[in-house]
């Protein structure tokens, strides 16, 4: 099990050391002549008005809760995905009703119009 | 000391430091980073127990969608991004005492019991046999449909809540 693993653990690794070992590289390569206008908060360019701690709008909770409550369901039916072919029909009727009610729960959330972008 | 164990040992330690990190944060946006590093090192002890399905809903669940959710939520109260809050408020001492009793509980819970590994290794295809159960009528099929029933209940008070403002 966990020899399966080694692989990812590597990949972690050296995801882990390449992003230490840029940041330094350039850190130490960089030229080091800093000025107010320099410091300034990189924004796409354009002078940086207002303040960097804006407030959001509520909207944007309503995308991450549809997201973690359909995240939730792809855990849910992980598994019974994969014991598809030993399930008798009884079951998979019961994952599809799993699947048609937050179904549902999508077509209400479109409805009220909480998925538009404002 | 097993690789296994000097694992055990490097990701407990991320899970503690970074809960340690979560409480003592000055700025509650580093406390909710603190607490995606603490979920990461928990992902990492589920594939230690060989549960690498639980280590992925893991690492989807909570470091993908709450950890989101967290931020969004502490970047939608006015002032919480600015201000550095004092660590401790007026209840400090009595979070102190619940902490420790729990502490206490926990401790000697893991004195007591007889540590038996279970039978047998994990079993082949393990999360098909968790899908079987949980569409099983003498398994989990109730607590499965009553799942998304929750999950719908959740989707449509969040929409509600947010529309009424």
């Amino acid at each position: 099990m966990l020899e399966q693993f080694t692989f990812v653990g590597f990949l972690l690794v050296v995801a882990l050391f390449l992003g230490i070992f840029l940041i330094s590289l350039s850190w130490l390569l960089r030229p080091k002549r800093p000025s107010p206008r320099k410091s300034e908060i990189y924004e796409c360019g354009l002078r940086p008005h207002g303040e960097p701690w804006v407030r959001f709008k509520a909207q944007y909770y309503i995308f991450a809760l549809v997201f973690l409550i359909f995240d939730v369901e792809a855990v849910f039916l992980f598994p019974w995905a994969l014991a598809y072919n030993w399930l008798p029909f009884y079951a998979v009727l019961e994952g599809v009703i799993f699947i048609l009610l937050l179904g549902a729960a999508l077509v209400y959330v479109w409805r009220k119009g909480a998925l538009e972008w404002m | 000391m097993t690789l296994q164990q000097i694992l055990f040992f490097i990701f407990g330690a991320i899970s503690l430091g970074a809960g340690v990190g979560v409480v003592t944060a000055r700025k509650l946006f580093h406390a909710a980073l603190w607490l995606l590093l603490a979920f990461f090192g928990v992902a990492g002890l589920y594939v230690l127990l060989e549960a690498p399905f639980f280590a992925a809903a893991q690492l989807f669940v909570y470091m993908g969608a709450i950890g989101i959710l967290i931020i969004f939520a502490i970047m939608l109260t006015r002032g919480m991004m600015r201000q550095r809050h004092p660590r401790a408020n007026r209840q400090w001492w009595l979070a102190g005492i619940l902490a420790a009793l729990f502490l206490a509980t926990f401790v000697r819970l893991a004195w007591q019991g007889p540590w038996t590994a279970p039978a047998g290794p994990v079993p082949e295809n393990s999360l098909g046999l968790l899908g079987l159960t949980l569409v099983d009528p003498g398994g989990f099929a109730l607590p499965f449909e009553v799942a998304s029933v929750l999950l719908v209940v959740a989707l449509i008070g969040a929409v509600t809540i947010v529309r009424e403002r």
